[in-house]
Protein backbone atom coordinates (compact mmCIF):
# COMPACT_ATOMS: atom_id res chain seq x y z
CA UNK A 1 0.00 0.00 0.00
CA UNK A 2 1.40 3.50 -1.07
CA UNK A 3 0.44 7.10 -0.72
CA UNK A 4 -0.59 8.60 -3.64
CA UNK A 5 0.11 12.08 -2.19
CA UNK A 6 3.45 12.89 -1.48
CA UNK A 7 5.94 15.24 -0.31
CA UNK A 8 8.40 16.62 -2.18
CA UNK A 9 12.03 16.61 -1.52
CA UNK A 10 15.13 13.84 -0.49
CA UNK A 11 16.47 15.56 1.99
CA UNK A 12 14.18 15.87 4.96
CA UNK A 13 13.35 12.85 4.82
CA UNK A 14 17.25 11.51 4.89
CA UNK A 15 17.52 13.30 7.76
CA UNK A 16 14.09 11.87 9.55
CA UNK A 17 15.20 8.47 8.96
CA UNK A 18 18.50 8.86 9.99
CA UNK A 19 18.18 8.45 13.83
CA UNK A 20 16.34 5.05 13.44
CA UNK A 21 18.75 3.96 10.60
CA UNK A 22 21.36 5.07 12.37
CA UNK A 23 20.73 3.44 16.13
CA UNK A 24 19.90 0.37 14.18
CA UNK A 25 23.52 0.23 12.42
CA UNK A 26 25.59 0.75 15.36
CA UNK A 27 23.77 -1.40 17.61
CA UNK A 28 22.13 -3.84 15.86
CA UNK A 29 23.80 -4.48 12.04
CA UNK A 30 27.35 -4.54 13.61
CA UNK A 31 26.49 -6.73 16.28
CA UNK A 32 24.36 -8.92 13.77
CA UNK A 33 27.08 -8.98 11.63
CA UNK A 34 29.88 -9.58 14.48
CA UNK A 35 27.83 -12.52 15.08
CA UNK A 36 27.77 -13.72 12.26
CA UNK A 37 31.91 -13.22 11.66
CA UNK A 38 32.70 -14.30 15.15
CA UNK A 39 31.37 -17.71 14.73
CA UNK A 40 33.66 -18.71 11.99
CA UNK A 41 36.64 -18.35 14.05
CA UNK A 42 37.91 -20.07 17.32
CA UNK A 43 39.73 -17.62 19.72
CA UNK A 44 42.60 -18.60 21.29
CA UNK A 45 42.41 -18.70 25.37
CA UNK A 46 44.39 -15.65 26.04
CA UNK A 47 41.91 -13.36 23.40
CA UNK A 48 45.05 -12.47 21.33
CA UNK A 49 44.41 -14.07 17.93
CA UNK A 50 41.80 -16.19 16.19
CA UNK A 51 41.88 -19.14 13.94
CA UNK A 52 39.69 -19.56 11.09
CA UNK A 53 37.75 -22.28 11.20
CA UNK A 54 35.04 -22.41 8.81
CA UNK A 55 31.80 -23.90 9.98
CA UNK A 56 34.30 -25.86 12.66
CA UNK A 57 31.62 -24.19 15.37
CA UNK A 58 28.57 -25.26 13.78
CA UNK A 59 30.05 -28.62 13.13
CA UNK A 60 31.22 -29.22 17.04
CA UNK A 61 27.97 -27.73 18.59
CA UNK A 62 25.38 -29.64 16.43
CA UNK A 63 27.75 -33.07 17.32
CA UNK A 64 27.70 -31.53 21.08
CA UNK A 65 25.64 -33.82 23.63
CA UNK A 66 24.96 -30.91 25.93
CA UNK A 67 23.82 -28.31 22.71
CA UNK A 68 21.77 -31.11 21.89
CA UNK A 69 19.91 -31.32 25.40
CA UNK A 70 19.76 -27.82 25.79
CA UNK A 71 17.42 -28.08 22.21
CA UNK A 72 15.46 -30.68 23.90
CA UNK A 73 15.25 -28.75 26.88
CA UNK A 74 14.01 -25.84 25.28
CA UNK A 75 11.34 -27.65 23.09
CA UNK A 76 9.78 -29.11 26.45
CA UNK A 77 9.96 -25.74 27.81
CA UNK A 78 8.16 -23.94 25.63
CA UNK A 79 5.71 -26.34 25.12
CA UNK A 80 4.62 -26.80 28.51
CA UNK A 81 4.79 -23.13 28.97
CA UNK A 82 2.98 -22.82 25.87
CA UNK A 83 0.10 -25.24 27.22
CA UNK A 84 0.23 -23.63 31.03
CA UNK A 85 -0.16 -20.35 30.02
CA UNK A 86 -3.14 -21.33 27.24
CA UNK A 87 -5.67 -23.86 28.83
CA UNK A 88 -6.11 -21.84 32.30
CA UNK A 89 -6.41 -18.51 30.03
CA UNK A 90 -8.79 -20.16 27.83
CA UNK A 91 -10.47 -21.81 31.03
CA UNK A 92 -10.67 -18.20 32.33
CA UNK A 93 -11.75 -16.26 29.43
CA UNK A 94 -14.72 -18.83 29.07
CA UNK A 95 -16.00 -18.34 32.47
CA UNK A 96 -15.38 -14.24 32.55
CA UNK A 97 -17.33 -14.26 28.91
CA UNK A 98 -20.29 -16.00 30.23
CA UNK A 99 -20.93 -13.51 32.93
CA UNK A 100 -22.40 -10.05 32.14
CA UNK A 101 -21.75 -8.16 35.39
CA UNK A 102 -18.00 -8.20 37.16
CA UNK A 103 -16.01 -9.32 34.08
CA UNK A 104 -14.36 -5.87 34.95
CA UNK A 105 -13.06 -6.39 37.79
CA UNK A 106 -12.03 -10.01 37.31
CA UNK A 107 -10.24 -8.89 34.19
CA UNK A 108 -8.16 -5.91 36.24
CA UNK A 109 -7.56 -8.63 39.23
CA UNK A 110 -6.26 -10.85 36.41
CA UNK A 111 -4.03 -8.76 34.35
CA UNK A 112 -1.99 -7.70 37.11
CA UNK A 113 0.44 -10.37 36.34
CA UNK A 114 1.44 -9.16 33.01
CA UNK A 115 3.02 -6.25 34.55
CA UNK A 116 5.30 -8.19 36.41
CA UNK A 117 8.66 -8.70 35.51
CA UNK A 118 9.94 -12.84 34.51
CA UNK A 119 12.60 -11.84 36.58
CA UNK A 120 10.70 -10.70 39.95
CA UNK A 121 8.03 -13.57 38.64
CA UNK A 122 10.82 -15.54 39.27
CA UNK A 123 11.78 -14.34 42.96
CA UNK A 124 8.15 -14.93 43.61
CA UNK A 125 7.72 -18.24 42.54
CA UNK A 126 11.05 -19.18 44.28
CA UNK A 127 10.03 -17.96 47.58
CA UNK A 128 7.10 -19.84 47.55
CA UNK A 129 9.47 -23.08 46.39
CA UNK A 130 12.11 -22.21 48.76
CA UNK A 131 13.82 -25.53 50.06
CA UNK A 132 14.09 -23.24 53.28
CA UNK A 133 11.59 -21.14 53.97
CA UNK A 134 8.89 -21.62 50.79
CA UNK A 135 5.48 -21.82 52.10
CA UNK A 136 4.47 -24.39 49.07
CA UNK A 137 7.41 -26.68 49.92
CA UNK A 138 6.72 -26.65 53.59
CA UNK A 139 3.60 -28.13 53.02
CA UNK A 140 4.47 -30.34 50.36
CA UNK A 141 6.92 -31.59 53.31
CA UNK A 142 4.11 -32.40 55.54
CA UNK A 143 2.04 -34.12 53.01
CA UNK A 144 5.52 -36.51 52.85
CA UNK A 145 6.72 -35.07 49.58
CA UNK A 146 10.31 -33.39 49.74
CA UNK A 147 10.47 -30.80 47.34
CA UNK A 148 14.13 -29.93 46.27
CA UNK A 149 14.47 -28.41 42.95
CA UNK A 150 17.81 -27.71 43.49
CA UNK A 151 18.28 -31.48 43.41
CA UNK A 152 16.04 -32.42 41.00
CA UNK A 153 15.87 -31.84 37.50
CA UNK A 154 12.64 -32.98 36.97
CA UNK A 155 11.32 -30.01 39.62
CA UNK A 156 13.61 -27.71 38.54
CA UNK A 157 12.21 -27.57 35.08
CA UNK A 158 8.24 -27.79 36.38
CA UNK A 159 8.93 -24.49 38.84
CA UNK A 160 10.73 -22.49 35.91
CA UNK A 161 7.68 -23.48 33.48
CA UNK A 162 5.38 -22.75 36.12
CA UNK A 163 7.17 -18.88 36.84
CA UNK A 164 7.12 -18.45 32.82
CA UNK A 165 3.66 -19.35 32.47
CA UNK A 166 1.85 -17.40 35.01
CA UNK A 167 2.46 -13.94 33.84
CA UNK A 168 1.24 -15.38 29.97
CA UNK A 169 -2.29 -16.55 31.71
CA UNK A 170 -2.79 -12.53 31.61
CA UNK A 171 -1.56 -12.16 28.36
CA UNK A 172 -3.56 -14.96 26.65
CA UNK A 173 -6.54 -14.33 28.91
CA UNK A 174 -6.66 -10.94 27.43
CA UNK A 175 -6.84 -12.47 23.71
CA UNK A 176 -9.30 -15.27 24.43
CA UNK A 177 -11.57 -13.15 25.99
CA UNK A 178 -11.45 -10.52 23.61
CA UNK A 179 -11.75 -13.53 20.63
CA UNK A 180 -15.36 -14.57 22.53
CA UNK A 181 -16.76 -11.38 22.90
CA UNK A 182 -16.44 -11.05 19.22
CA UNK A 183 -18.38 -14.65 18.58
CA UNK A 184 -21.63 -13.87 17.06
CA UNK A 185 -24.84 -14.14 20.12
CA UNK A 186 -27.08 -14.98 17.08
CA UNK A 187 -25.28 -18.53 16.29
CA UNK A 188 -24.69 -19.44 19.76
CA UNK A 189 -28.83 -18.81 20.58
CA UNK A 190 -29.28 -20.76 17.11
CA UNK A 191 -27.50 -23.35 18.34
CA UNK A 192 -29.00 -23.30 22.16
CA UNK A 193 -32.31 -23.01 20.58
CA UNK A 194 -31.37 -26.70 18.91
CA UNK A 195 -30.90 -27.77 22.03
CA UNK A 196 -27.06 -27.97 22.28
CA UNK A 197 -25.49 -27.54 26.15
CA UNK A 198 -23.00 -25.37 27.09
CA UNK A 199 -20.09 -27.51 26.31
CA UNK A 200 -21.52 -28.97 23.27
CA UNK A 201 -21.64 -25.36 22.00
CA UNK A 202 -18.42 -25.02 23.18
CA UNK A 203 -16.83 -27.83 21.35
CA UNK A 204 -18.76 -27.35 17.93
CA UNK A 205 -19.28 -23.36 17.32
CA UNK A 206 -16.45 -21.25 19.81
CA UNK A 207 -13.27 -23.58 20.04
CA UNK A 208 -13.21 -23.58 15.98
CA UNK A 209 -14.19 -19.39 15.97
CA UNK A 210 -11.23 -18.76 18.57
CA UNK A 211 -8.55 -21.18 16.28
CA UNK A 212 -6.89 -18.27 14.49
CA UNK A 213 -6.19 -16.55 17.68
CA UNK A 214 -5.23 -19.66 19.36
CA UNK A 215 -2.76 -20.50 16.85
CA UNK A 216 -1.50 -16.49 16.77
CA UNK A 217 -1.11 -17.29 20.83
CA UNK A 218 0.88 -20.53 20.17
CA UNK A 219 3.11 -18.93 17.55
CA UNK A 220 3.43 -15.78 20.65
CA UNK A 221 4.21 -17.65 23.05
CA UNK A 222 6.38 -20.29 22.05
CA UNK A 223 8.70 -16.95 20.92
CA UNK A 224 8.24 -15.70 24.64
CA UNK A 225 9.93 -19.14 26.39
CA UNK A 226 12.32 -19.07 23.62
CA UNK A 227 13.85 -15.55 24.12
CA UNK A 228 12.19 -13.81 27.27
CA UNK A 229 12.17 -16.04 29.77
CA UNK A 230 16.03 -15.55 30.52
CA UNK A 231 15.06 -13.78 33.75
CA UNK A 232 12.87 -16.63 35.27
CA UNK A 233 15.49 -19.24 34.36
CA UNK A 234 18.40 -17.03 35.61
CA UNK A 235 17.03 -16.13 39.24
CA UNK A 236 15.38 -19.78 39.73
CA UNK A 237 18.22 -22.22 38.42
CA UNK A 238 21.09 -20.42 36.90
CA UNK A 239 20.53 -23.26 34.06
CA UNK A 240 20.95 -26.28 37.02
CA UNK A 241 20.88 -28.87 38.25
CA UNK A 242 23.25 -30.57 35.48
CA UNK A 243 21.83 -28.24 33.25
CA UNK A 244 18.25 -29.36 33.24
CA UNK A 245 17.12 -26.08 32.49
CA UNK A 246 19.35 -24.40 30.55
CA UNK A 247 17.12 -23.36 27.28
CA UNK A 248 19.19 -21.99 23.99
CA UNK A 249 19.03 -18.19 24.97
CA UNK A 250 20.36 -19.35 28.65
CA UNK A 251 23.46 -21.00 27.20
CA UNK A 252 24.15 -18.33 24.55
CA UNK A 253 24.88 -16.60 27.53
CA UNK A 254 26.79 -18.67 30.29
CA UNK A 255 29.14 -19.84 27.29
CA UNK A 256 29.68 -16.08 26.00
CA UNK A 257 30.19 -14.55 29.58
CA UNK A 258 30.61 -17.13 31.74
CA UNK A 259 32.58 -19.53 29.67
CA UNK A 260 33.68 -16.11 27.50
CA UNK A 261 33.78 -19.09 24.53
CA UNK A 262 33.03 -16.97 21.96
CA UNK A 263 33.34 -18.58 18.99
CA UNK A 264 30.52 -20.69 19.97
CA UNK A 265 28.41 -18.47 21.82
CA UNK A 266 28.43 -16.28 18.45
CA UNK A 267 27.70 -19.75 16.59
CA UNK A 268 24.53 -20.45 18.49
CA UNK A 269 23.86 -16.61 18.45
CA UNK A 270 23.54 -17.75 14.51
CA UNK A 271 21.71 -20.96 15.02
CA UNK A 272 18.97 -18.64 17.22
CA UNK A 273 18.80 -16.30 14.22
CA UNK A 274 17.79 -18.86 12.15
CA UNK A 275 14.73 -19.99 14.65
CA UNK A 276 13.54 -15.97 15.21
CA UNK A 277 13.53 -15.65 11.28
CA UNK A 278 11.56 -19.02 10.64
CA UNK A 279 9.19 -17.96 13.68
CA UNK A 280 8.71 -14.85 12.29
CA UNK A 281 8.01 -16.31 8.67
CA UNK A 282 5.33 -18.07 10.39
CA UNK A 283 3.88 -15.12 12.39
CA UNK A 284 3.64 -12.92 9.65
CA UNK A 285 2.11 -15.57 7.08
CA UNK A 286 -0.84 -15.95 9.75
CA UNK A 287 -0.99 -11.95 9.95
CA UNK A 288 -1.10 -11.56 6.67
CA UNK A 289 -3.78 -13.77 6.36
CA UNK A 290 -5.73 -12.22 9.14
CA UNK A 291 -5.33 -8.69 7.61
CA UNK A 292 -7.14 -10.15 4.33
CA UNK A 293 -10.10 -10.91 5.97
CA UNK B 1 -27.20 -6.38 27.27
CA UNK B 2 -29.96 -8.57 29.09
CA UNK B 3 -31.85 -9.42 25.92
CA UNK B 4 -28.76 -10.41 23.36
CA UNK B 5 -27.61 -13.06 26.37
CA UNK B 6 -31.16 -14.22 27.19
CA UNK B 7 -31.23 -17.19 25.38
CA UNK B 8 -27.70 -18.65 26.93
CA UNK B 9 -27.45 -16.51 30.37
CA UNK B 10 -27.39 -18.81 33.29
CA UNK B 11 -29.28 -18.16 36.10
CA UNK B 12 -29.40 -18.77 39.67
CA UNK B 13 -26.84 -21.58 40.74
CA UNK B 14 -24.98 -21.60 37.32
CA UNK B 15 -24.35 -17.84 37.71
CA UNK B 16 -23.28 -18.33 41.43
CA UNK B 17 -20.98 -21.28 40.48
CA UNK B 18 -19.25 -19.25 37.47
CA UNK B 19 -18.63 -16.32 39.78
CA UNK B 20 -17.20 -18.94 42.56
CA UNK B 21 -14.66 -20.61 39.54
CA UNK B 22 -13.80 -17.37 38.71
CA UNK B 23 -12.82 -15.90 42.69
CA UNK B 24 -11.20 -19.31 42.56
CA UNK B 25 -9.09 -18.60 39.67
CA UNK B 26 -8.21 -15.05 40.94
CA UNK B 27 -7.12 -16.15 43.90
CA UNK B 28 -4.56 -19.04 42.28
CA UNK B 29 -3.11 -16.06 40.09
CA UNK B 30 -2.82 -13.65 42.62
CA UNK B 31 -1.75 -15.83 45.34
CA UNK B 32 2.39 -15.44 44.58
CA UNK B 33 1.64 -11.43 45.04
CA UNK B 34 0.27 -11.92 48.16
CA UNK B 35 2.23 -13.85 49.29
CA UNK B 36 5.30 -11.69 48.71
CA UNK B 37 3.04 -8.67 50.05
CA UNK B 38 2.56 -10.86 53.60
CA UNK B 39 6.40 -11.53 53.60
CA UNK B 40 7.19 -7.69 53.26
CA UNK B 41 5.47 -6.99 56.18
CA UNK B 42 6.94 -9.62 58.16
CA UNK B 43 10.12 -10.21 60.61
CA UNK B 44 12.80 -12.27 59.10
CA UNK B 45 12.64 -14.83 61.84
CA UNK B 46 8.76 -14.97 60.95
CA UNK B 47 10.14 -16.13 57.58
CA UNK B 48 12.78 -18.33 58.08
CA UNK B 49 10.89 -20.53 60.69
CA UNK B 50 8.37 -22.18 58.18
CA UNK B 51 5.05 -21.98 57.58
CA UNK B 52 5.30 -17.94 57.43
CA UNK B 53 2.02 -16.63 58.34
CA UNK B 54 -0.41 -15.93 55.22
CA UNK B 55 -1.57 -12.60 56.75
CA UNK B 56 0.37 -9.45 56.74
CA UNK B 57 2.00 -8.30 59.97
CA UNK B 58 2.91 -4.65 61.02
CA UNK B 59 6.49 -4.59 59.77
CA UNK B 60 5.73 -2.41 56.94
CA UNK B 61 7.06 0.77 57.61
CA UNK B 62 10.37 -0.98 58.91
CA UNK B 63 10.87 -3.30 55.87
CA UNK B 64 9.59 -0.87 53.02
CA UNK B 65 12.26 1.82 54.33
CA UNK B 66 14.89 -0.53 54.57
CA UNK B 67 14.23 -1.47 51.24
CA UNK B 68 13.75 1.56 49.69
CA UNK B 69 16.77 3.59 51.91
CA UNK B 70 19.78 1.35 52.99
CA UNK B 71 18.79 -1.59 50.54
CA UNK B 72 21.23 -4.49 50.31
CA UNK B 73 24.19 -3.37 47.97
CA UNK B 74 22.76 0.09 47.49
CA UNK B 75 19.33 1.70 48.51
CA UNK B 76 16.30 0.55 46.39
CA UNK B 77 15.94 4.41 45.86
CA UNK B 78 18.33 4.13 43.10
CA UNK B 79 17.47 0.63 41.38
CA UNK B 80 14.06 2.66 41.37
CA UNK B 81 15.33 5.97 39.49
CA UNK B 82 17.53 3.89 37.44
CA UNK B 83 15.16 2.05 36.01
CA UNK B 84 12.37 4.97 35.95
CA UNK B 85 14.93 6.94 33.18
CA UNK B 86 15.50 3.38 31.30
CA UNK B 87 12.04 2.47 30.72
CA UNK B 88 11.14 6.34 30.07
CA UNK B 89 14.51 6.29 27.76
CA UNK B 90 13.56 3.60 25.98
CA UNK B 91 9.87 4.34 25.62
CA UNK B 92 10.08 7.57 24.37
CA UNK B 93 12.97 7.24 22.18
CA UNK B 94 11.62 4.50 20.62
CA UNK B 95 8.19 6.67 19.66
CA UNK B 96 10.44 9.60 18.32
CA UNK B 97 12.68 8.04 16.16
CA UNK B 98 9.67 5.62 14.73
CA UNK B 99 7.18 8.51 14.50
CA UNK B 100 10.14 10.67 12.07
CA UNK B 101 11.13 7.45 10.35
CA UNK B 102 7.57 5.97 9.56
CA UNK B 103 6.73 9.47 8.41
CA UNK B 104 9.44 9.73 6.00
CA UNK B 105 8.82 6.27 4.46
CA UNK B 106 5.24 7.40 3.89
CA UNK B 107 5.42 10.71 3.13
CA UNK B 108 8.25 10.92 0.74
CA UNK B 109 9.13 8.78 -2.24
CA UNK B 110 13.29 9.05 -2.20
CA UNK B 111 16.69 7.11 -2.94
CA UNK B 112 16.94 4.37 -0.92
CA UNK B 113 13.46 4.17 0.17
CA UNK B 114 12.92 0.44 -0.09
CA UNK B 115 16.63 -0.49 0.57
CA UNK B 116 16.07 1.48 4.13
CA UNK B 117 12.56 0.34 4.78
CA UNK B 118 13.72 -3.31 4.88
CA UNK B 119 16.89 -2.39 6.65
CA UNK B 120 14.50 -1.79 9.76
CA UNK B 121 12.04 -4.53 8.75
CA UNK B 122 14.80 -7.09 9.60
CA UNK B 123 15.27 -5.61 13.05
CA UNK B 124 11.83 -6.73 13.90
CA UNK B 125 13.70 -10.15 13.83
CA UNK B 126 16.17 -10.06 16.47
CA UNK B 127 15.69 -9.97 20.08
CA UNK B 128 18.93 -8.35 22.37
CA UNK B 129 19.03 -11.67 23.96
CA UNK B 130 20.34 -13.48 20.89
CA UNK B 131 23.20 -10.73 19.98
CA UNK B 132 24.18 -10.32 23.56
CA UNK B 133 27.85 -10.64 23.00
CA UNK B 134 28.48 -8.24 20.13
CA UNK B 135 25.91 -5.89 21.47
CA UNK B 136 28.28 -5.80 25.03
CA UNK B 137 31.68 -4.88 22.56
CA UNK B 138 30.06 -2.17 21.14
CA UNK B 139 28.46 -0.84 24.12
CA UNK B 140 31.86 -1.04 25.87
CA UNK B 141 33.70 -0.17 23.04
CA UNK B 142 31.52 3.14 22.94
CA UNK B 143 32.47 3.23 26.70
CA UNK B 144 28.88 3.23 27.63
CA UNK B 145 28.99 0.54 30.88
CA UNK B 146 27.39 1.89 33.61
CA UNK B 147 26.10 4.35 32.01
CA UNK B 148 21.99 5.38 31.17
CA UNK B 149 22.49 5.43 27.38
CA UNK B 150 24.15 1.76 27.35
CA UNK B 151 20.94 1.07 29.01
CA UNK B 152 18.65 2.19 26.47
CA UNK B 153 19.90 2.69 22.55
CA UNK B 154 20.75 -0.91 22.53
CA UNK B 155 16.95 -1.35 22.95
CA UNK B 156 15.70 0.73 20.87
CA UNK B 157 17.17 -0.37 17.89
CA UNK B 158 13.98 -2.50 16.61
CA UNK B 159 11.05 -2.02 14.43
CA UNK B 160 8.16 -2.59 16.34
CA UNK B 161 6.77 0.73 16.75
CA UNK B 162 7.84 2.33 13.43
CA UNK B 163 5.65 -0.48 11.52
CA UNK B 164 3.32 0.43 13.70
CA UNK B 165 2.67 3.77 13.02
CA UNK B 166 3.05 3.38 9.15
CA UNK B 167 0.17 1.00 9.58
CA UNK B 168 -1.74 3.68 11.35
CA UNK B 169 -0.71 6.90 9.03
CA UNK B 170 -1.32 4.96 5.69
CA UNK B 171 -5.16 5.21 7.03
CA UNK B 172 -4.80 8.85 7.21
CA UNK B 173 -6.83 10.61 4.33
CA UNK B 174 -5.17 11.63 1.56
CA UNK B 175 -7.25 14.70 1.09
CA UNK B 176 -5.31 16.03 4.61
CA UNK B 177 -1.72 16.22 2.89
CA UNK B 178 -3.56 17.40 -0.42
CA UNK B 179 -4.81 20.30 1.34
CA UNK B 180 -1.80 20.77 3.55
CA UNK B 181 0.32 20.67 0.06
CA UNK B 182 -1.91 23.36 -1.65
CA UNK B 183 -1.88 25.47 1.38
CA UNK B 184 1.62 25.84 0.84
CA UNK B 185 2.05 24.08 4.17
CA UNK B 186 5.94 22.49 4.94
CA UNK B 187 5.87 19.16 5.52
CA UNK B 188 7.20 19.17 8.94
CA UNK B 189 3.96 21.66 9.88
CA UNK B 190 1.96 19.00 8.35
CA UNK B 191 3.16 16.78 10.67
CA UNK B 192 3.25 18.63 13.34
CA UNK B 193 -0.70 19.98 13.09
CA UNK B 194 -2.06 16.84 11.48
CA UNK B 195 -0.39 13.34 12.06
CA UNK B 196 0.69 13.62 15.30
CA UNK B 197 -2.43 14.78 17.36
CA UNK B 198 -4.19 12.46 14.93
CA UNK B 199 -1.54 9.58 16.25
CA UNK B 200 -2.53 10.60 19.87
CA UNK B 201 -4.07 7.26 20.82
CA UNK B 202 -1.68 5.21 19.00
CA UNK B 203 1.43 6.99 20.43
CA UNK B 204 -0.13 6.84 24.38
CA UNK B 205 -1.10 3.10 23.98
CA UNK B 206 2.48 2.54 22.31
CA UNK B 207 3.88 3.83 25.47
CA UNK B 208 1.93 1.81 27.58
CA UNK B 209 3.64 -1.02 25.93
CA UNK B 210 6.94 0.04 25.69
CA UNK B 211 7.32 1.54 29.47
CA UNK B 212 6.38 -2.02 31.00
CA UNK B 213 8.87 -3.47 27.98
CA UNK B 214 12.04 -1.38 29.55
CA UNK B 215 10.86 -1.34 33.24
CA UNK B 216 10.76 -5.44 32.71
CA UNK B 217 14.42 -5.95 31.36
CA UNK B 218 16.74 -8.10 32.70
CA UNK B 219 19.29 -9.55 30.63
CA UNK B 220 20.41 -6.20 29.30
CA UNK B 221 20.90 -4.55 32.57
CA UNK B 222 22.22 -7.64 34.52
CA UNK B 223 25.39 -7.24 31.46
CA UNK B 224 25.96 -3.61 31.76
CA UNK B 225 26.02 -2.03 35.13
CA UNK B 226 29.04 -3.92 36.75
CA UNK B 227 28.26 -0.76 39.40
CA UNK B 228 25.54 -1.25 41.53
CA UNK B 229 24.73 2.53 41.61
CA UNK B 230 23.62 1.82 38.14
CA UNK B 231 21.16 -1.61 38.85
CA UNK B 232 18.36 -0.89 37.68
CA UNK B 233 15.68 -2.48 40.42
CA UNK B 234 14.21 -5.52 38.27
CA UNK B 235 17.84 -6.96 37.92
CA UNK B 236 18.87 -5.47 41.70
CA UNK B 237 16.82 -8.07 43.24
CA UNK B 238 18.77 -11.22 42.44
CA UNK B 239 22.10 -9.13 43.34
CA UNK B 240 20.42 -8.57 46.68
CA UNK B 241 20.53 -13.12 47.37
CA UNK B 242 23.94 -13.51 49.22
CA UNK B 243 26.03 -15.85 48.08
CA UNK B 244 26.98 -19.09 49.81
CA UNK B 245 25.62 -20.09 52.45
CA UNK B 246 23.96 -16.98 54.18
CA UNK B 247 20.26 -16.31 54.78
CA UNK B 248 18.41 -14.27 52.39
CA UNK B 249 16.84 -10.94 53.77
CA UNK B 250 13.33 -12.26 52.71
CA UNK B 251 11.57 -9.06 54.47
CA UNK B 252 13.78 -6.37 52.52
CA UNK B 253 13.70 -8.67 49.09
CA UNK B 254 9.86 -9.20 48.66
CA UNK B 255 9.04 -5.72 49.97
CA UNK B 256 11.76 -4.74 46.68
CA UNK B 257 9.61 -7.24 44.50
CA UNK B 258 6.35 -5.63 45.62
CA UNK B 259 8.59 -1.98 44.66
CA UNK B 260 9.67 -3.48 41.38
CA UNK B 261 5.99 -4.17 40.32
CA UNK B 262 3.75 -1.02 41.46
CA UNK B 263 5.18 1.13 38.54
CA UNK B 264 4.24 -1.31 35.71
CA UNK B 265 1.03 -2.11 37.25
CA UNK B 266 -0.15 0.94 37.84
CA UNK B 267 0.25 1.78 34.36
CA UNK B 268 -1.23 -1.32 33.04
CA UNK B 269 -4.33 -0.94 35.43
CA UNK B 270 -5.07 2.69 35.18
CA UNK B 271 -4.17 3.23 31.38
CA UNK B 272 -6.30 -0.53 30.77
CA UNK B 273 -8.14 0.37 27.74
CA UNK B 274 -5.11 1.78 25.98
CA UNK B 275 -2.93 -1.10 27.01
CA UNK B 276 -5.09 -3.42 25.17
CA UNK B 277 -5.29 -1.38 22.64
CA UNK B 278 -1.54 -1.25 22.42
CA UNK B 279 -1.06 -4.67 23.06
CA UNK B 280 -3.42 -6.26 20.05
CA UNK B 281 -1.94 -3.53 17.63
CA UNK B 282 1.73 -4.27 18.42
CA UNK B 283 1.15 -7.80 17.60
CA UNK B 284 -0.98 -7.31 14.74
Amino acid sequence: MEKRVTFRGWMLPLLLIAPQVLVSAVFFFYPAAQAIWQSLFIPDPFGLSSQFVGLGNFEFLLGDKFYRAAFVTTAVFSLLVTLCSMIPALFLAVIADRLIKGSGVYRTMLIWPYAVAPAVAGVLWLFMFNTRVGVVSWYLGQLGYDWNHVLNGGEAMGLVVVASAWGRISYNFLFFFAALQSVPRSVIEAAAIDGAHFWRRFFTIVLPLLSPTAFFLLVVNVVYAFFETFGVIHTITGGGPQQSTTILVYKVFSDGFVGQDLGSSSAQSVILLVVVGLLTVIQFKYVEKRVHY
Amino acid sequence: MAQTHGMVEKRGVGIWLTHAFMILGVLVIFFPIWLAFVASTVTQPEIVRPPMPLWPGDQFWENYSAALFSGVNVPVATMLFNSLVMALGIAIGKIIISLLSAFAIVYFRFPGRHVFFWMIFITLMLPVEVRIVPTFEVVAGFGMLNSYGGLIFPLIASATATFLFRQFFLTIPDELAEAARVDGARPMRFFWDIVIPMSRTNIAALFVILFIYGWNQYLWPLLITTDPEMNTIVMGIKQMFPSGDDVAEWPVIMATSILAMIPPVIVVVSMQRLFVRGLVDSEK
